[in-house]
């Protein structure tokens, strides 16, 4: 038709990415999704420096000899292996990554409520980071990632007071992240953003900012008294001057405990926005998964004590503590046989992202079976201070968080990056890493259940096999990890361009432009379906999804 | 065209400034929450100890200055009071009302400060500071009957009184620096009927504060003192 305009090559839109390309316009941004890329180069970096102190753990027991190093330099090494995992990786990784790009996203609006303070979290953050590089520089700590008094306060001689600040202040790059999402959530929805058509990803990620808020505070003044009390000799937490070790305890694991629910619960809402999209379904049992996040969290703030059931608590206290625990198993529960109810008579697509599902919902369950044996109070005399912890809780850290951050990572990759990740290689790379965590921590649970104990760098040769198998398979999940990295910048300039929506997802995030616009969008959107409508939504294209 | 004028005080990521004065309110409600989290695990440890070494806290409780107590309790209420007459001339927009009770507030904050750090070193000269010249022979006075305390858990006491005392005054410090620049802005004129969200909110922080020290005070001065 002759009156018909063909547009030449489309005009470049503005987008977060390309609104500013100085060091200057990344490092003074308010713009959630910046601050979100900020957090996943240093949280990126923190992973592979706690990898290579896992490697050298593994390593080292690839032998029942201490050979590769000295006693304490082993208790250093499996100490900076915790903290850095725990403290500068698994707490922010899924909300200050996929949680602070998303947030706005999901619930339609502009921004997170306090976007510089938003911004002052990742400059908390990289504070703590660098507080922490410092203290490791200078010989690092050896009190093992909980800081266990009175061993922090008057035994060890290392880096205690600096480890200790850079995770107070670590601490306080949580509650701001913690703050800003749940003020975004009551306040900033978009017109028809109800609470019952909130995507679960945001229930998940709201419960985790409660745990935040609620829990990071107590362990920041528990590690201030440690400090206080190592440098002024108080007698705070040693019994020789009155005080009490088993206080200590209680207040840290009355935040370190519910921090493990701060980890896996954004991977869960994660989850299910994975299981609804390629099982194009609406999602089963969607209340009751919102909630099952909410009655986590609460009860997740119950059950500290199950790590203190051998430090001399009383019988009845342990009981109820055990109780609890078990307890705590019903709502995570509740979630796993909801996705498994989504699958059913699904329309399956195996794509990468729904491969991590796969592999979380299987690694999870594991893990969270586990967590039963513990809870009973006889199983965990047994297998207190065994490898059996170290493989139960890596399943459900390891297993799940990595699994759903990974899982996410490909899903929301195209709107992240506007560009397609390479469907084979992702593949494959799942594949590393479901097949090598297996190898790495299953042979673990075997090794605590006939009595290695943790912590220790040399071992009596007949667990030699399974601790060959274990190393083997922590260098097959290595591969896995260290594969995304590449490919995924490898994409950044290669990878074909990626529409709005490649998956034909459902939820506000796949409305607007891939990458998004710096205010996501170009006109309020306004809500009036529920969330996960994937009856009303076509299947996921066959063919790698690529603007044409 | 006029009274559609953009208010320079509304952040473009908010629709209008209800929504960014709620979001404001709530996000300081949930940073006091992490407040109260935060001294509760002292109020904790002190609870505890005070169940399990019962004479010796009694014994050192009693050695506090009643007086500085009682008079820092008085500052601070009427401190208190201050802030909300400060909200209410915000919200009238009498600017010099305003700037007069927000340099009330930082004078009686300072005030407090003045009588804490006389109170310290009281503590420091009769060596009731943890440490090594921590010295402690009083005795618990049970009906009459003197009992002797182990110093090791009077010192105790004393290193929770320091602890949350301690972090009590640096909220009260920084608490007087948030007030002395308020005080600054409003008098510049800052802050108009329309907007004072400001005000609120620190009024909120300082009144928290205050209500820490109303637990304090009896805790740490009064409740060991009934006969």
């Amino acid at each position: 038709m002759a009156s018909t305009v063909i547009p030449a090559t489309p005009a470049p839109t503005t987008n977060y990415l390309n609104n500013g390309h100085s060091l200057k316009s990344w490092l003074l941004t308010t713009d959630h999704k910046r601050i979100a890329m900020l957090y996943l180069l240093s949280v990126t970096a923190f992973f592979f420096l706690g990898g290579f102190f896992a490697m050298l753990i593994r390593l080292e027991l690839l032998t029942p000899e201490g050979d590769l190093m000295q006693a304490d330099t082993y208790n250093k090494v499996f100490t900076m292996h915790g903290m850095i995992m725990v403290f500068f990786f698994l707490i922010p990784v899924v909300p200050a990554v996929l949680g602070n790009f998303l947030v706005p996203l999901m619930v339609g609006a502009k921004d997170l409520a306090f976007p510089r303070i938003n911004l002052l979290s990742w400059y908390l953050y990289v504070i703590a980071g660098a507080l922490f590089l410092h203290c490791m520089l200078n010989g690092g700590v050896d009190t093992g990632w909980t800081f266990y008094t009175p061993y922090s306060t008057v035994g060890s001689n290392t880096n205690v007071i600096e480890a200790g600040l850079a995770v107070f202040i670590a601490g306080f790059s949580s509650i701001f992240t913690g703050l800003n999402f749940i003020v975004t959530v009551h306040r900033m929805r978009a017109p028809g953003m109800t609470w019952d058509r909130l995507p679960l990803f945001i229930w998940a990620n709201y419960a985790t900012a409660l745990i935040m808020i609620l829990g990071t505070p107590v362990v920041a003044i528990t590690i201030v008294l440690v400090a206080v009390e190592r440098v002024f000799h108080l007698g705070i937490f040693d019994p020789a001057l009155g005080g009490d070790p088993l206080l200590f305890q209680h207040l840290f694991w009355f935040y370190s405990h519910p921090a493990v629910y701060i980890m896996i619960l954004p991977s869960m809402g994660v989850i299910s926005e994975l299981i609804a999209c390629f099982a194009r379904k609406r999602i089963f049992g969607y209340k009751q998964i919102a909630l099952s996040s909410i009655a986590i969290a609460v009860i997740g703030f119950l059950v500290w004590a199950h790590h203190m059931f051998v430090a001399g608590i009383s019988l009845y206290a342990a009981m109820i503590f055990s109780f609890l625990t078990f307890f705590v198993g019903v709502p995570s529960a509740v979630k796993v046989f909801n996705w498994t109810a989504t699958l059913y008579k699904g329309s399956i697509t195996y794509a990468t992202p729904m491969l991590y599902a796969f592999g979380f919902i299987g690694l999870f369950t594991i893990g969270g079976l586990t967590g039963l044996f513990l809870a009973t109070l006889g199983i965990d005399v047994h297998v207190t201070d065994t490898y059996f912890v170290v493989a139960h809780f890596h399943y459900v850290m390891v297993g799940g968080v990595l699994m759903g951050f990974l899982g996410g990572m490909h899903f929301w990759w195209p709107k992240i990056s506007g560009r397609m990740y390479p469907e084979g290689w992702a593949r494959l790379s799942a594949l590393f890493v479901f097949v090598g965590f297996n190898l790495t921590f299953f042979p673990q649970f075997i090794l605590g259940y006939v009595g290695m104990p943790r912590r220790y760098w040399q071992y009596p040769p007949e667990f030699q096999v399974l601790n060959v198998l274990s190393t083997a398979g922590s260098s097959v999940l290595a591969v896995g990890y260290l594969l995304p990295m590449i490919y995924f910048l490898w994409s950044l300039r290669y990878g074909p361009i990626a529409t709005d929506n490649p998956w034909n997802a459902a939820g506000l995030e796949w409305k607007t432009t891939s990458p998004p616009p710096t205010f996501n969008f170009d006109e309020t959107p306004v809500v009036t379906w529920e969330a996960y409508n994937y009856d009303e939504i076509p299947d996921v294209p066959l063919e790698v999804p690529v603007a044409r | 065209m006029e009274h559609e004028a953009h208010n320079p005080a509304l952040l473009h990521h908010f629709a209008d400034a209800q929504q960014q004065k709620n979001a404001a309110s709530l996000g300081m409600w949930l940073f006091l929450v992490t407040e109260i989290m935060f001294f509760g695990g002292m109020f904790c440890a002190y609870l505890i100890y005070r169940l399990a070494h019962f004479n010796a806290f009694a014994a050192a409780s009693q050695q506090l200055n009643i007086w500085m107590g009682a008079i820092n309790t008085a500052v601070l209420i009427v401190s208190s009071v201050t802030v909300v007459l400060a909200v209410k001339a915000a919200e009238q927009g009498k600017r010099k009302l305003l700037t007069g009770y927000l340099v009330v507030t930082v004078l009686l904050g300072l005030t407090f400060l003045v009588v804490k750090g006389f109170e310290y070193k009281e503590k420091f000269e009769k060596h009731h500071v943890p440490g090594a010249s921590f010295n402690f022979t009083e005795k618990f006075d049970d009906n009459g009957k003197q009992i002797p305390v182990n110093p090791k858990e009077a010192e105790l006491f004393f290193s929770l009184y320091f602890a949350m005392t301690g972090m009590h005054a640096l909220h009260m410090i920084i608490g007087c620096g948030l007030f002395g620049t308020l005080a600054v802005l409003a008098w510049k004129g800052h802050f108009t009927p329309g907007y004072f969200t400001p005000i609120e909110n620190a009024g909120l922080y300082w009144h928290l504060v205050d209500i820490i020290w109303i637990y304090l005070f009896p805790l740490l001065y009064l409740i060991s003192r009934h006969s």
